[in-house]
């Protein structure tokens, strides 16, 4: 599961921490169906209405759930994660950032043999409006998500949140955020992001938010190329100075290596409209949806 | 975090029983000629965290305790990319007959340790790769298999090795096992050396560690060296916000890393520079004030955007810091709002009250408004 749906129960680890409730009232108050909590040391209790165990593995077995949520310091994140891996969780969201890397190979490499999706690490979550969110983005807040047919995939919540509300202005509504995280080892890539919505029958344009740094965008590029639904762009990071990481880990530029112009150059090959700023996707996307099914000649030219 | 070769070498290769040459530390012209008397004939290295100390001259060799006191005086006043050379490691001089190359690094595309392995040591790995691809082994380890002696030798075979072959296997899967023990980003040996007698030694050494995992590698960890900062960078890492200076005159102070970086292109997208990146997202939403008085002690800054966009972090908390902070500091440029997201109606009711101005809707028109303002104060015209 990628896109958020609400027939999915949801499991919050950490769930009586100061974040966590808050989190947690935000999810419920949106739609989000969560059944239960972790905190080994509250276990037997109730918290905001719903049981909490002492593991997810102990959850699993009184109160079934799909989903897990992870409101866990990063010191504590590899025990989190492989408890719900192997509770049998079939998508674990991971909202921690600076899990150590051996840590991050140990939580993908459990969830490749459960088949378990990981979200994140160092994602805000993913929303989808009329029906719910999992993670910390302002799922709840009206002036930003509306439910329509726009999907959109950021790296970075506060990023893709701009873009959501920019959305929202211009009218267009969205059938599915999917934060996909800023670290470099995240376990739902971009290509995987974009596959799931170019499959979801409620999703007819997509936007995609990149950042410098690693290749994922190339990849999702090749993927794009065979989309038959309109594509916009903005890959963030086009002023930032090379050899720096900038905030996210996953954010640095190292020789040609993850610059702005060779995802730039791979995006434009692809047929994908790429914006030189937020302001300017809805606009293009406006131009992409006013045809349907196949795409534009302006997605062609480059912005 | 970046090692020092010596430190890499002593604290890390040398537990590891992999060979590396005999050696002294030293900080001074008379310790490098004391060390020669114990070495005998040796090399002097400038100990920067680079990979560009040999071309820049700093690596020498000495024949005598004068020539070594004379050479370490030399290269201890150099400044290589950007590092000041504060100390050298004089090493006993090698007869090489084999250079090799080795690694262990954390491969993010595959999400797995990666062993790399060339008989061309001594060059680029980059260069080897696209000039000499059979000279290259890589080896992605599964967890669960792991990677020992026998797995090293397997990732070996084939290449010419010129009777190294399990000295090397013995040293990769050494190799492998402390990279892991200690969180290495990046464990690399280049040149890998089979001296003229057969042995097989270490004669540099690389080494990059997880800063996520600094918390659980705290001696190590004390061993890094210095990153070369400006004194402002310097006391933003000192507060846990990550600042780095630019040579441009627009400020920049929004949150999230996404959005920050989104925030300068947008000011280079309208024809201005930004003075600096600084997200105060994640946990570090709280610390716009300190954030604030960051970006306002850069010297070259004319204007300042300020961009919210609340998810997780609070916009009202973060304009707070920011209103207090200002009416202290009471700065004399001019600063542009946007503002949405988590807690927006009262940021910027805050913003409105507090200043007596009004946030842009657009980020991208705050921006502009700011490059504008900054452009026009270069010129000597009014700022406000």
């Amino acid at each position: 599961m990628i896109i958020y749906r609400q027939s999915a129960r949801v499991l919050v680890q950490g769930i009586t921490g100061k974040q966590g409730t808050f989190w947690t009232e935000k999810m419920i108050e949106c739609g989000t169906r969560v059944v239960a909590g972790v905190n080994p040391k509250r276990a037997g209790e109730r918290h905001l209405s719903v049981p909490v165990y002492a593991t997810a593995k102990a959850a699993m077995a009184e109160t079934p759930f799909d989903v897990a949520v992870m409101f866990i310091p990063p010191a504590m994140a590899r025990e989190a994660a492989l408890d719900a891996i192997e509770a049998g969780a079939r998508s674990v969201v991971i909202l921690t950032e600076h899990i150590p890397a051996r840590d991050v190979i140990a939580i993908h490499h459990a969830a490749a043999q459960h088949r378990t999706r990981i979200i994140g690490p160092n994602t805000a979550g993913i929303v989808t409006p009329g029906e719910g969110f999992v993670g910390i983005m302002p799922g709840h807040n009206p002036n930003i998500f509306q439910p329509g047919e726009v999907g959109v995939i950021s790296r970075s919540g506060s990023l893709g949140t701009l873009i959501c509300l920019n959305l929202t202005r211009a009218g267009l509504g969205q059938s599915a955020f999917l934060g996909i995280g800023g670290d470099p080892m995240i376990g739902t890539t971009t290509r995987d992001a974009l596959q799931a919505l170019d499959d979801d029958p409620r999703t007819r344009a997509v936007v995609l938010v990149g950042e410098i740094g690693g290749a994922m965008e190339e990849a999702a590029a090749e993927y794009a190329a065979g989309m038959s639904k309109p594509v916009v762009s903005f890959i963030a990071g086009r002023a930032s100075p090379p050899g720096k990481k900038m905030g996210h880990a996953g954010a640095i530029v190292s020789g040609t290596l993850g610059s702005y112009d060779g995802k730039r150059r791979a995006l434009e090959a692809a047929g994908v409209a790429v914006a030189d700023t937020p302001a300017e996707i809805p606009g293009l996307l406006s131009s992409g949806l006013s045809h349907d099914g196949t795409k534009p000649a302006a997605h062609i030219v480059p912005a | 975090m970046n090692f020092m070769e010596h430190v890499a070498k002593a604290r890390v290769l040398a537990p590891a029983g992999i060979p590396v040459p005999r050696a002294v530390h030293c900080r001074t012209p008379e310790d490098a000629a004391a060390a020669f008397e114990a070495l005998g004939p040796c090399m002097v290295k400038a100990q920067v965290p680079t990979g560009k100390r040999g071309k820049a001259g700093g690596i020498k060799p000495a024949n005598s305790a004068d020539e070594a006191r004379r050479v370490a005086e030399r290269i201890l006043g150099m400044r290589i990319d950007g590092h000041p050379v504060g100390s050298v490691l004089l090493e006993e001089q090698a007869r090489i007959a084999h250079e090799f190359y080795a690694a262990i690094l954390i491969d993010t595309a595959s999400r797995c340790p990666l062993v790399l392995f060339s008989t061309e040591g001594g060059m680029d790995i980059e260069e080897v790769a696209a000039t000499r691809p059979d000279a290259l082994r890589r080896h992605r380890v599964n967890l669960d298999a792991g990677f020992d002696d026998a797995a090293a030798r397997s990732m070996l075979s084939g290449l010419d090795l010129s009777g190294a072959e399990g000295q090397v296997a013995e040293i990769l899967a050494a190799l492998y096992a402390t990279s892991g023990r200690i969180d290495a980003e990046l464990i690399e040996i280049n040149p890998l050396a089979v001296l003229a007698d057969g042995r097989v030694v270490a004669l540099d050494c690389k080494l990059t560690l997880d800063d996520a995992a600094a918390f659980r590698q705290p001696d190590l960890a004390d061993e890094a060296a210095a990153e070369p900062m400006t004194d402002l960078e310097r006391e933003g890492a000192a507060n846990g916000l990550k600042f780095i200076q630019l040579d441009g005159d627009v400020g920049v102070l929004a949150n999230g890393a996404g959005l920050t970086m989104t925030t300068m292109d947008v000011i280079s997208h309208c024809g201005g520079r930004p003075a600096n990146f600084l997200e105060i997202g994640g946990e570090a939403y709280t610390k716009s004030e300190v954030a604030l008085k960051l970006v306002l002690s850069n010297p070259g800054v004319k204007s300042l955007v300020v961009n919210f966009c609340g998810a997780f972090a609070r916009t009202d908390v973060m304009a707070e810091g920011v209103v207090t902070a200002w009416k202290r500091l009471d700065p004399s440029i001019p600063v542009f709002f946007s503002i949405h997201g988590t807690g927006e109606d009262e940021a910027v009711r805050l913003v409105r009250e507090g200043l007596g101005q009004e946030p842009f809707d657009l980020m991208e028109d705050a921006v502009q408004a700011a490059v504008n303002a900054a452009h026009s104060a270069a010129s000597g015209g009014a700022a406000r």
